[in-house]
């Protein structure tokens, strides 16, 4: 079975996630948030998100706590580096993997 | 500037998906997005080849949730007039149209039209992306490269000539707003291009966007890197509304500090500067600092 | 309504009635009158148009790219330099499948500098996509650039409307000016499928991929060579929709013949002399003349040159002893890229004609019709070795 049916005669893309494919699968290093350290998740209010702020790719939601879309995220560590309470740390990634894995 | 956006009413909404082509703790990523905020869903974006263009996406899948046309290194600033006059033409209002093209695109192929546009006074917001190469083919010099800096073309000696300043090009041009803004400082780049998005007339914006593997840094240093170009005064955020030239965010607050971070921890930050010689970060310290002299007295 | 006016004139008529609604030009010799007119209409309100002077030809074409994705009916016109300066803009607007219309007052290229005419500055951009017009006189100038609009816009494939600098762009002719209400009638408003919308945002002209690849729904989409494919095949399915497009124009203005060719004197031709532009017109005095001497010669003009007709000139040929292309441009280390394309479509025939060619004109040089009555005397008679491409002869040569 061709293309002829998807009807386009130039390139024209649609909108959606994951044009680079799962790209949690580029990291080494994951991010991961300590509720009990960081600003909103502790206090219950809505403070701070400079991890949100700051995330390239999209994956963090300005929610109390932040979540982190691991399938996406690529493991840069700018949320950990500017975090300013530390309550992210970057962790290995193998032994996350080991773990899904089960 | 009188419109201060904070974090927590900065709109929630992404109009980038996740899981884009962009290296891992790229600088434009935070730029994208946080333009595209300010932006919202009425604009039509003109992106030329850059590394924009792989983040948004291969057909037929696309990043970007703006409608968008690709179009040819030169022509960005000429596409955009030409997105305007259709518009125009077919009574559509209320449609933002923005050029957004890397340094490469701006301060060298896409020069002549966006001085044409410019002298044509057309009615678009051109962002320049500045992460002082051509990085998406792979690290080749462009004209806002740094002085001094390592590039595949510039391997041994650095480039041996000073950046092109591409705002200040564009003020002689007589626009309605010319302004520089930095990954580093979200909030300050939101409240700018909102501003742009209000005025009539052409519009430029320039982004540092800190690029880490461009720049020879870890990626979770990409805001890090981009703070340092500003506290040691290598990157100023300003704006030119009319003519009339003001210091923004935390260049302004250096006005107030009294005191810049020596250049040399921008430099030693990043091993693209590690071939520079002591003399030339000499050279543009002293560049930096008459600079920042001639702010202080106008200050005064 | 009848007047006598320009070639570039009658080409700014035929844009105007058009109601091309987005203009974006850059003077160049001999083109210049021909956008000067359009601002003058647009300035003086009689057309509602957008004019941008932009400040490279480069730019031109891309402005007219980028206001016919957002949903504009775009026009722009050049010369020699000129459209080279746009070539890479030409591959563009073919890939994108944009009904964008550009006049081409046919001047010869640099270096060394020329301003008068030769046709090397079109024929060059052959393989760039576009549909190639080639025209005779300032009544198809203005008719053809209508049909333009409308043939671009069925087939979503730009058009190229050729005309020769200074012979036809700046000489005067009398010519009927189509009415506005026929024209409307005859094309009607640009209505895109594919169009910028914020509302139904979409990344357009995007990178491809060398393979296929599924698109959000998990469906297959195209490669790159689909979607080059899809171009080759729309331009030659385009043909049949020329002439169809050709004999609607008939039925409402009473006028037009032969979308891909024209014949004179070729029911009986044992000999057909062969030219595009209006060279064309001018073998028929050599024709004429040799007709007189009892030489049947017929001369066929070629319309449409891209995509070419061949089954038509093939049709139109294959019945004479001898075809004589005469042209004005050659592609370089080879021969004429007419007489080229002509002796591949005669190709499978069961005995083809013998095929000369000649190169004339070129930088304006002038022709003078005994200097063409002499050639097609020389092809008929068939002199030794002067079937080989080596045996390419220039005329009007003074080395």
């Amino acid at each position: 079975m061709g293309t002829r049916e998807c009807n386009q005669i130039t390139s024209a893309g649609e909108p959606g996630p994951g044009d680079g494919g799962k790209t949690g699968s580029w990291r080494v290093l994951r991010p991961v948030i300590d509720p009990s350290i960081c600003i909103p998740a502790r206090k219950n209010i809505a403070a701070c998100f400079i991890c949100w702020l700051y995330c390239p790719d999209c994956t963090i939601t300005r929610t109390i706590p932040p979540t982190i879309d691991y399938e996406y995220c690529k493991g840069c560590g700018i949320c950990a580096e500017e975090c300013p309470t530390k309550a992210i740390t970057m962790v290995e990634e193998s032994g996350f993997i080991s773990e899904e894995n089960k | 500037m009188d419109v201060k956006t904070t974090i927590l009413n900065l709109p929630e909404e992404e109009f980038v998906n996740p899981g884009t082509r962009a290296c891992s703790g790229c600088g434009l990523g935070i730029a994208y997005r946080i333009a595209l905020k300010a932006l919202g869903k009425n604009t039509i974006l003109v992106v030329p080849p850059s590394c924009l263009t792989v983040l948004q996406g291969l057909y037929p899948i696309a990043s970007t949730k703006l409608a968008c046309i690709n179009v040819t290194f030169a022509s960005t600033a000429a596409a955009a007039s030409g997105i305007l006059a259709a518009l125009d033409v077919l009574g559509k209002k209320d449609i933002t149209v923005v050029g957004f093209a890397g340094d490469g695109g701006t301060s060298d192929i896409g020069l002549q039209a966006l001085s044409g546009a410019a002298e044509r006074g057309e009615n678009f917001i051109y962002i320049c992306y500045d992460n002082e190469g051509y990085m998406n083919t792979g690290v080749q010099r462009s004209g806002t490269t740094p002085e001094g800096a390592f590039t595949t073309n510039t391997p041994i000696f650095g480039k041996t000539q000073p950046q092109k300043n591409v705002p200040a090009i564009m003020a002689a041009h007589n626009i309605q707003y010319v302004a520089t803004c930095s990954s580093a400082y979200p909030l300050d780049l939101y409240d700018k291009i909102k501003k742009a998005k209000e005025l009539q007339g052409t519009k430029y914006i320039h982004i540092h966007t800190p690029c880490p593997p461009g720049w020879g840094f870890d990626p979770k240093d990409t805001v890090r890197v981009g703070k340092l170009a500003v506290e040691t005064g290598i990157f100023d955020l300003y704006e030119i509304e009319c003519g009339g030239f003001r210091l923004t965010g935390a260049s302004a607050k250096l006005i107030e500090k009294r005191k810049l971070r020596p250049a040399s921890e921008y430099f030693r930050a990043q091993s693209r500067f590690k071939i520079m010689s002591d003399g030339l970060i000499k050279k543009i310290q002293e560049q930096i600092d008459a600079r920042w002299e001639a702010h202080f007295e106008a200050e005064d | 309504m009848h007047t006598i006016e320009s070639g570039n004139t009658a080409a700014a008529l035929g844009v105007k009635l058009a109601r091309a609604q987005v203009i974006a030009a850059y003077p160049i010799t001999p083109q210049t009158p021909l956008t000067e007119k359009l601002s003058e209409f647009i300035e003086s309100g009689q057309m509602k148009a957008a004019y941008i002077p932009v400040e490279s030809e480069h730019s031109a074409l891309a402005v007219c790219i980028a206001a016919s994705t957002a949903g504009a009916r775009a026009f722009t016109a050049t010369s020699a330099n000129g459209l080279l300066y746009m070539h890479e803009q030409l591959h563009w607007a073919a890939g994108a499948r944009l009904p964008i219309v550009m006049c081409v007052v046919n001047r010869g290229v640099g270096a060394p500098w020329t301003v008068w005419n030769d046709q090397q500055d079109s024929i060059s951009q052959r393989d760039t996509g576009w549909i190639q017009i080639y025209i005779n006189d300032h009544q198809e100038i203005i008719d053809t650039t209508i049909k333009a609009f409308r043939i671009a816009e069925e087939v979503n494939i730009p058009v190229m409307v050729c005309y020769d600098g200074y012979i036809l762009s700046h000489t005067y002719m009398p010519f009927d000016v189509p009415d506005q209400k026929s024209v409307d009638r005859f094309l009607p408003p640009y209505k895109p499928e594919n169009c910028l919308d914020p509302n139904a945002p979409t990344n357009l002209n995007s990178v491809t991929l060398p393979d296929v690849r599924t698109n959000i729904r998990g469906e297959l989409a195209h490669g790159y060579m689909e979607l080059r494919y899809l171009l080759q095949e729309d331009l030659r399915k385009s043909i049949d929709v020329i002439t169809t497009i050709e004999q609607d124009y008939k039925k409402i203005f009473n006028r037009g013949e032969g979308a891909c060719l024209e014949e004179y004197r070729c029911e009986d031709a044992s000999f057909i002399a062969v030219g595009m532009g209006s060279l064309a017109f001018h073998l028929r005095v050599a024709a004429d003349a040799l007709r007189k001497e009892g030489i049947k010669v017929g001369v066929v003009g070629i319309r449409l040159y891209r995509p070419f007709p061949d089954e038509a000139v093939s049709f139109a040929l294959s019945k004479a002893d001898g075809v004589i292309v005469f042209e004005k441009a050659i592609s370089y280390g080879y021969m004429g890229p007419l007489c080229s394309d002509i002796t591949s479509a005669l190709y499978k025939d069961a005995n083809p004609p013998f095929v000369h060619n000649y190169i004339l004109g070129i930088g304006g040089r002038t022709i003078k019709t005994d200097a063409l009555i002499d050639a097609i005397r020389n092809s008929c008679s068939r002199p030794e070795g002067s079937d080989t491409a080596d045996s390419l002869r220039w005329i009007g040569l003074k080395i």
